[in-house]
């Protein structure tokens, strides 16, 4: 390959991987309550009311829409009293949940990639782009009048690693997260965060590509701190004894798929990365949502035993691929959403094509018994019926949108790969990158 | 990266010392830019019989499996050890304990592995305590050791990084403090010294203003004999002696918090 061919295909490969960057899957989130679900999809935040069923009204003291670019991370806190939403915008948004009031506006000087609310309501931390934790006192004024509150404090760092997920330990002792680079880190969460949170428990280490979600099971029933999992680039699903940061189980989603029955081809394709976790059934029941798969995947954890096994696969028809899932505490139904907006070839005045499904009856699933247990809510049958999926989705008749659905499956593959796994250079290649790099810097000096 | 003819020959006639001009390097690298090496996933993958063969007779599982398998586990670490002077002197000073030496740069670690494999030669029975890995240490550190594994670390001349937006590229900071209290044994020790002074006051008062680290007391400081090679046993150390430079010192132990 000449030199200007190498040029090019780097140009080409930073365009691919700048379009894939901003693309951003659709999130979805629950009240611990269930009283009311909230769904993200580029900059857009839409809330609906479970137990009033009707939309909820956002009150944001800033006026005009709350988010001006991609939200990245959505949350409620434990108890159900807050909501946060975060992203590219660099801003978070504190929300009370009663009155839906955004109470708080921090902004970050890096965009923002995730959020997380800690367990007694005070704290909320979130991760920067450059691997860099804040936490905000949410009892502490801030400088409230001003639209622009810097007030948030660095808790922790990971050395220049984008960080993907952030998550509180169920008894809030510990902060979770992981990165692009392999690693999950448990942190103490300190009585006096805004000092810093300097004392690492563990390192969980074992997946050997990107670590994309974390979740938590525990069961309420017993007083033990639970178990944490990992699933990620590597296509695995892992169980960690946090405090200690061993590996207790991991459970190899990519060997139970059968991507085209090819698996250089499965790893190549990125198509059974792990996109997100979901804990349901009383730390029971995990359930997988894998990259190019149409449907969910489940796995039984045993608490006891500390095993992660595969139970079974979900299929949905109609190309639905979640991007995101949730469950309230101990309840019988999962919430799945399917979306993504800035792709790259999509018409920017065409609305994003959003789908909601919810799988219900997990409370009586067994893994013994067959699938009959669960089934996957028809539209009229899911809470709030079609005045949620209104809200949720923008508009009742995605289905007839098939096509713009495959092609959202299809922009999503590429983002994620971009976003997440490393570009390896040749060498070659990286050569002609310092040099072009160094001729601009030379331009810029004779200007 | 592929070394000439020349090198290639000394190698397998390993008694002789490597010299430095054929391992020439960039003067400095950038720890923020991904490099490609091999990263042990975790600490338990690295495999150290070959760091240390003396060490491990019969090859690493074997001494993993054995029920003193922590008998032999590495307690220092040179961060950034560049020629790798401080090793080859600590080697003699604490023959039964193995240490090891991370550098980012490429042909320096190869250098600093042809060294040590000279120097076991020449002296056969010694230098076996001491090896080094090619690595980014302040991204990958908790991937080589496991908590409180290290009672000493050293950070001697580190890059100074002056502008103030790279100053997240200095090897002592508050994030990366964090990391190091803990790799280190409770009591364990980080030395530090540097010769430019600005930098010596940022690594002083990282060091003072974490809460896991606290200033060792100078009478102790003096009777410790590692002090004393700080300022002349690397090559970067004997520069700036050679140049009557100043240098400036920051040595904290690592403490539990006080609840
Ligand atoms: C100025 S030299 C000092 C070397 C040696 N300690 C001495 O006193 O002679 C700093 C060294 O740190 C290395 N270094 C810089 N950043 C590093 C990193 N992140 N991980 C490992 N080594 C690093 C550089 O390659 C360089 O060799």
């Amino acid at each position: 390959m000449s030199e200007k061919e190498i040029t090019e295909r780097i140009m080409e490969d930073d365009e691919i991987h700048k379009k894939g960057g901003e693309v951003s899957p659709a999130l979805i989130s629950i009240h611990p309550l269930e009283e009311s679900i909230a769904v993200a999809i580029g900059s857009e935040l839409r809330v609906f009311d479970l137990v009033g069923t009707k939309p909820v009204v956002l009150h944001d003291h800033a006026g005009g829409p709350s988010h001006s670019d991609s939200i990245r991370s959505i949350c409620f806190g434990a108890k159900g009293t807050l909501f946060a939403s975060a992203g590219d915008d660099k801003l978070v948004k504190i929300w009370k949940v009663d009155s839906w009031k955004c109470i708080r506006t921090v902004s970050s000087e890096k965009r923002v990639t995730a959020v997380s609310i800690s367990h007694d309501g005070l704290f909320v931390c979130l991760a920067d782009k450059f691997g860099v934790v804040w936490v905000v006192d949410l009892n502490s004024q801030g400088e409230n009048q001003c639209p622009v509150d810097k007030s948030a404090s660095p808790l922790l760092g990971h050395y220049c690693s984008i960080i993907t997920s952030l998550e509180f330990s169920p008894d809030g002792r510990f902060i979770v997260s992981a990165d692009r680079d392999f690693k999950i880190r448990i942190t103490v969460f300190p009585k006096k965060p805004l000092k810093g949170a300097h004392e690492i428990q563990s390192f969980c280490l074992g997946h050997t590509d990107f670590v994309s979600c974390l979740a938590f099971a525990f069961s309420t029933d017993d007083s033990s701190q639970g178990f944490l999992l990992s699933g990620g680039g590597d296509s695995t699903v892992r169980l960690w004894d946090y405090l200690s940061g061993s590996l207790l189980d991991t459970c190899d989603i990519g060997s139970k798929l059968a991507c085209n029955g090819d698996k250089s081809k499965v790893k190549e394709d990125g198509c059974s990365v792990v996109t997100d976790l979901c804990v349901c059934h009383n730390g029971s029941l995990v359930s997988v949502s894998v990259q190019s798969f149409h449907g969910v995947i489940l796995l039984n954890c045993n608490l006891i035993a500390k095993t992660l096994s595969f139970s079974m696969a979900i299929p949905i028809v109609g190309n639905f691929i979640p991007t995101s899932m949730a469950t309230g505490n101990n309840s019988d139904h999962l919430w799945m959403v399917m979306g993504a907006s800035g792709l790259p070839s999509a018409d920017p005045n065409v609305m994003y094509p959003v789908r909601v499904k919810v799988i219900a009856g997990l409370k009586k699933f067994h893994s013994d018994i067959e699938v009959q247990n669960l089934s996957i809510l028809k539209d009229d049958d899911i809470p709030g019926s079609k005045d949620s999926l209104m809200v949720l989705q923008g508009s009742l008749d995605v289905e007839k949108d098939e096509d713009s659905l495959v092609h959202t499956a299809e922009a999503l593959k590429t983002a994620m790969r971009n976003l997440l796994i490393k570009r390896q250079y040749s060498v070659e290649k990286r050569e002609v990158r310092k040099k072009s790099r160094n001729d601009r810097k030379l331009k810029r000096k004779v200007v | 990266m592929t070394r000439n003819g020349k090198q290639m020959e000394m190698n397998k006639n390993s008694s002789h010392h490597p010299r430095k001009r054929f391992y020439r390097a960039r003067a400095h690298s950038n720890p923020l830019s991904d490099s490609h090496f091999p990263i042990p996933i975790s600490p338990s993958e690295v495999d150290y019989s070959h760091h240390y063969p003396y060490f491990y007779p019969d090859g690493w599982n074997s001494n993993v499996n054995s029920n003193d398998g922590t008998a032999s586990k590495i307690q220092f670490a040179d961060i950034g050890c560049g020629f790798g002077g401080l090793l080859v002197s600590l080697s003699q000073l604490f023959p039964d304990t193995l240490m090891i030496g991370m550098e980012l740069r490429d042909k320096v670690s190869e250098y600093v592995k042809e060294r040590i494999l000279a120097l076991r030669m020449s002296i056969p029975g010694q230098y076996e305590n001491i090896s080094v890995v090619r690595t980014n240490s302040m991204k990958y550190l908790p991937n080589y050791f496991t908590k409180k594994q290290l009672t000493k670390m050293f950070f001697l001349f580190p890059d100074p990084h002056f502008k103030e937006k790279n100053h997240r590229r200095r090897v002592i900071s508050p994030h990366l403090l964090d990391e190091y209290a803990y790799t280190l044994q409770t009591g364990g020790i980080i030395y530090t010294i540097t010769d430019v002074e600005e930098l010596g006051d940022w690594m002083r008062s990282c060091l003072e203003e974490h809460p896991l680290f606290q200033a060792v007391p100078e009478h102790e400081l003096e009777a410790d004999p590692v002090v004393k090679l700080l300022s002349g046993a690397t090559e970067e150390g004997q520069k700036v002696a050679r140049n009557e430079g100043q240098t400036f010192q920051a040595i904290y132990r690592r403490i539990e918090l006080e609840d």
